[in-house]
């Protein structure tokens, strides 16, 4: 494909248009996914801010910065903020909507106002959400367990509850979305196997969003009748019983781990060829790996619930399922590398994010072979060792990938560069601040150190003072990523429409796209990551 | 048939056939969401039948089937019109079009008539979750408890399914006064047919909800 | 899905077959068949329920993808319910366990 972006033309989407209605009621892909980007960098602020409190609590064993009822209140805020309002939009919201129409050749998603709404109602879920903050907080865990949920705890569950079911049709309309551009809108020659490997990523990720999230919908609304109106299918008295809260709740809320880290492996995978400008090692591995995940990810839920009185039967069921999916994030892991194997790799930032993220996650990934393994996890379950698994998949991988993604395409999304010494600083500085507040929670975890308690015996306190200094330099390195990317938006250097000399459409279109993003359709002759073919042309 | 009145075709599609078909694949996305959403319900129902089985036969058998029977028919008949109210628009037949719609509101109306009829027998019988609930039991092995458990799904399940109806009503609402409107022909039907899709699934819904509900421990 | 008009005669037998098939299951219902009830309760309701897919909801005569989502929601509807489900049903299953640390698994 000839690269006829070579001028920068006179409107592109940020120009087309000034003023707040202009943003507030566009159907423009690329201007919601700003609207998300912002959006979502508060609430990342709010749950780093919780975050912040946590771990200053633990730096002493007793429980002396604030109480129990509070720290409760902390982890559960924490854990709802990142994981709802964080990460499960943070790259489809964003990169997914910046980039898949035009990665697919089209002009916009299929259906740009529903698009607009799934923002809307982001934002609205969060704003009652965070009114919860107001009125006390929330002290049930981000689980939401019965029956302390849904009749003992006096906190605003009902109102969380609200905030939250509101939140999941976001998820839900933007997989719609997604799914059905994917089937529909691709360009002539574009076919499922010329796809870049990120747009496969969201397409697995759109079938979670749809098929999971409506399950704890209910789950959710479920906790909210008992609630507010006493028809209470969990509650003991009338022989309810917990464990089936648990099971609708893990139905979606294991997939939807996959929901959180699936985009960010799409990432990875483009990151990876253009890195090492090479073809990715075993295409159609890795996109039906992301197929694999999706569907079996579905699988595994109650391995969340070995201890919880769910049958032993069930229990080794799980456990095995549990195994299987492993397989097919290895697969990729294996593939990363060998595309790795004899390319010519270079490290600017999006490449130092690359191989953070595949160390962390092999890292977070492996222990959760451990977790899953019924017998041990009788012994680690509800320590920190799932705290130190999870977040090393999260904050290790997800994040990771979402901040290798951002830095990657800030150029196609604001048309400007950024500073690469400060990236390359923050991005070192990131990856040892977290492996400094997580890796020795695994170690404090194994001991016997539980979560979500504050008040600890004296022999674990060294774990969490290093913790805590980690996460001192994390918070810290976040912010650092805040200030230059802003600061390239005003002031960066120009860029053009392919600074990486990569493959994909998006690079074949200026820096910043115009509205439509395409002047005439693309018609797709090649196949993806057609790295040898043609020199790596810069522009 | 004026052409001026069938639909315009948006900015990102190449043409009416390519809007058509992705407006189906949209709406049956979200029919998937809806059977996930109903079936954690069912999920529900079904993992209290088997810890207590007796107690939801007693609860079924303190329903009156031939009620829940009739309002099956109902249903079906109205989907027998919605599927001609799509015929009728797929042919640019508007009069019938808007005939076979207010047909389908009309039958949809009268189910949810007699759910309030059989909601406030159940009031009357103190038969709804709560401070009202007591039970005269047909077999006295059964814990009343657990069967006001069954009756917690009763409300809830055939609660969320009327006011889907409802929504669905209102929605055929507005496209009979589309269709009045001459907004609909053989170019342009889409949304009644996306409307038909919707009514069908909720219809399906009740076929697995009556002999659920109604029909359990009859033998 | 688009253009595809269904002969009106079709329409009629199905809204037949409905109607007969809600007749036979109330019918059934006060058979004794004991653990045969159940699976012949769903399996009236699907029968009716897929009747309805295929030809009121036109997946009979609909593209590939259409029918790709359709059965995707209904997969994912059977694990639900299989997976969930055998938690309950196997609760009363006793395992012959000689290690005590197993004994935790015993409760209910």
């Amino acid at each position: 494909m000839s690269n006829t972006a070579l001028t920068e033309p006179a409107e592109n989407y940020l120009t087309a248009g000034y003023g707040l209605k202009s943003w507030l009621l566009t159907t423009d892909h690329k201007r919601i996914a700003i609207l998300y980007l912002i959006t979502i960098t508060v609430f990342f602020a709010i749950g780093g801010f919780f975050a912040v409190l946590i771990r200053m609590e633990l730096l002493t064993p007793q429980g002396d910065l604030v109480g129990s009822d509070t720290y409760n209140k902390l982890f559960t805020l924490h854990g709802l903020v990142m994981i709802f309002f964080f990460l499960v939009p943070s790259i489809p919201a964003v990169l997914g909507n910046f980039l898949i129409p035009i990665m697919i050749g089209a002009r916009d998603l299929a259906f740009p106002r529903i698009n607009l709404l799934s923002w809307y109602i982001l934002v609205i879920g969060g704003t009652v959400s965070f009114a919860v903050i107001l009125f006390g907080g929330v002290d049930t865990g981000w689980t939401f367990y019965t029956p302390y949920s849904s009749t003992y705890s006096k906190t605003s569950v009902s109102l969380v509850a609200i905030g939250v079911f509101i939140t999941g049709f976001s998820s839900i309309l933007t997989g719609l979305n997604f799914a059905v551009t994917i089937h529909k809108m691709r360009a002539p020659g574009m076919t499922w196997f010329r796809l870049p490997l990120f747009v496969w990523a969201h397409y697995a990720t759109s079938l979670i969003m749809l098929l999971g999230t409506p399950v704890v919908a209910i789950a959710i609304l479920l906790v909210l009748l008992e609630r507010v109106f006493g028809v209470g299918i969990f509650d003991p008295a009338l022989g309810g019983d917990p464990v089936l809260f648990q099971h609708l709740f893990w139905f979606y809320s294991h997939p939807a781990v996959y929901i959180m880290i699936l985009p960010s492996m799409g990432v990875i995978s483009e990151l990876v060829c253009c890195f090492t400008r090479k073809r990715v090692f075993g295409y159609s591995f890795i996109a039906f790996s992301s197929l694999a995940i999706a569907v079996l990810g579905f699988l595994v839920w109650g391995h969340h619930m070995f201890v919880s009185s769910q049958s032993i039967y069930a229990g080794m069921v799980f456990s095995v399922l549990t195994m299987l999916v492993a397989i097919p994030s290895a697969i990729k892991v294996f593939n990363w590398t060998a595309t790795m194997y004899k390319g010519s790799i270079s490290y600017e930032t999006p490449m130092m994010y690359t191989f953070g993220f595949v160390g962390l996650f092999a890292i977070g990934g492996l222990t959760g072979l451990f977790l899953g393994t019924l017998g041990v996890d009788v012994h680690v379950h509800d320590t920190y060792f799932v705290v130190a698994h999870f977040h090393y998949i999260m904050v290790g991988g997800a994040i990771m990938g979402y901040l290798g993604g951002l830095h990657f395409w800030w150029p196609k999304i604001t048309g400007r560069l950024y500073n690469e010494a400060w990236a390359k600083l923050s991005a070192v500085l990131i990856f040892i601040g977290f492996n400094l507040t997580f890796f020795p929670q695994f170690l404090v975890g194994y001991l016997g150190m539980p979560r979500r308690y504050h008040v600890y015996p004296e022999e674990f306190q060294i774990f969490h003072v290093l913790s805590t200094a980690g996460a001192s330099l994390l918070a810290v390195a976040y912010v650092f990523p805040t200030f230059y990317l802003i600061y390239s938006f005003f002031k960066g250097e120009k860029a053009g429409a392919n600074p990486w000399g990569a493959t994909g459409l998006e690079w074949q279109v200026p820096s910043p796209p115009t509205t439509f993003n395409f002047e005439t359709t693309p018609v797709v002759t090649e196949e993806a990551y057609e790295y040898s073919k043609r020199e790596a042309q810069v522009v | 048939m004026s052409e001026a009145h069938s639909g315009v075709v948006a900015h990102q599609f190449d043409d009416a056939q390519q809007q058509q078909e992705t407006a189906s694949l949209g709406m049956w996305s979200f029919l998937i969401t809806e059977v996930m959403m109903f079936g954690a319900l069912f999920t529900g129902y079904a993992y209290y039948k088997t810890l207590f089985p007796e107690a939801y036969f007693e609860g079924s058998r303190h329903l009156d089937y031939r009620i829940g029977a009739i309002n099956t028919a109902v249903l079906i008949c109205s989907s027998l019109t919605m599927a001609l109210a799509v015929h009728a628009a797929q042919i640019s037949k508007r009069k019938a079009t808007i005939v076979f719609l207010l047909l389908t509101i009309l039958l949809g109306s009268i189910f949810l008539g007699v759910k309030v009829f059989e909601y406030s027998d159940k009031f009357e019988h103190n038969l709804v979750p709560g401070r009202n609930f007591s039970l005269d039991a047909y077999d006295e092995t059964v814990n009343p408890r657990n069967v006001e458990l069954f009756f917690c799904f009763y409300f809830i399940m055939t609660g969320l399914h009327a006011a889907h109806m409802i929504i669905g009503i209102t929605i055929l609402g507005i496209l009979v006064i589309l269709a009045w409107r001459h907004r609909f022909s053989s170019e342009y039907h889409a949304p009644v047919e996306m409307t038909g899709l919707y009514w069908h699934f909720v219809d399906i819904v009740w076929i697995y909800l009556f002999p659920f509900l109604y029909l359990i421990g009859r033998g | 899905m688009s253009h595809q008009v269904v002969p009106l005669r079709v329409y009629y037998l199905i809204f037949a077959t409905l109607i007969l098939m809600t007749l036979i299951t109330v019918e059934v219902a006060f058979w004794n068949l004991g653990l045969l009830t159940f699976w012949v309760a769903l399996g009236i309701a699907s029968f009716k329920a897929t009747l309805v897919v295929l030809y009121f909801m036109h997946v009979r005569y609909a593209h590939q993808v259409v029918w790709l989502f359709a059965a995707t929601g209904f997969v994912f509807l059977v694990i639900l319910l299989v997976l969930t489900l055998n938690d309950p049903l196997t609760r009363g299953w006793q395992f012959q366990a000689e290690d005590p640390g197993m004994s935790i698994f015993m409760l209910r």
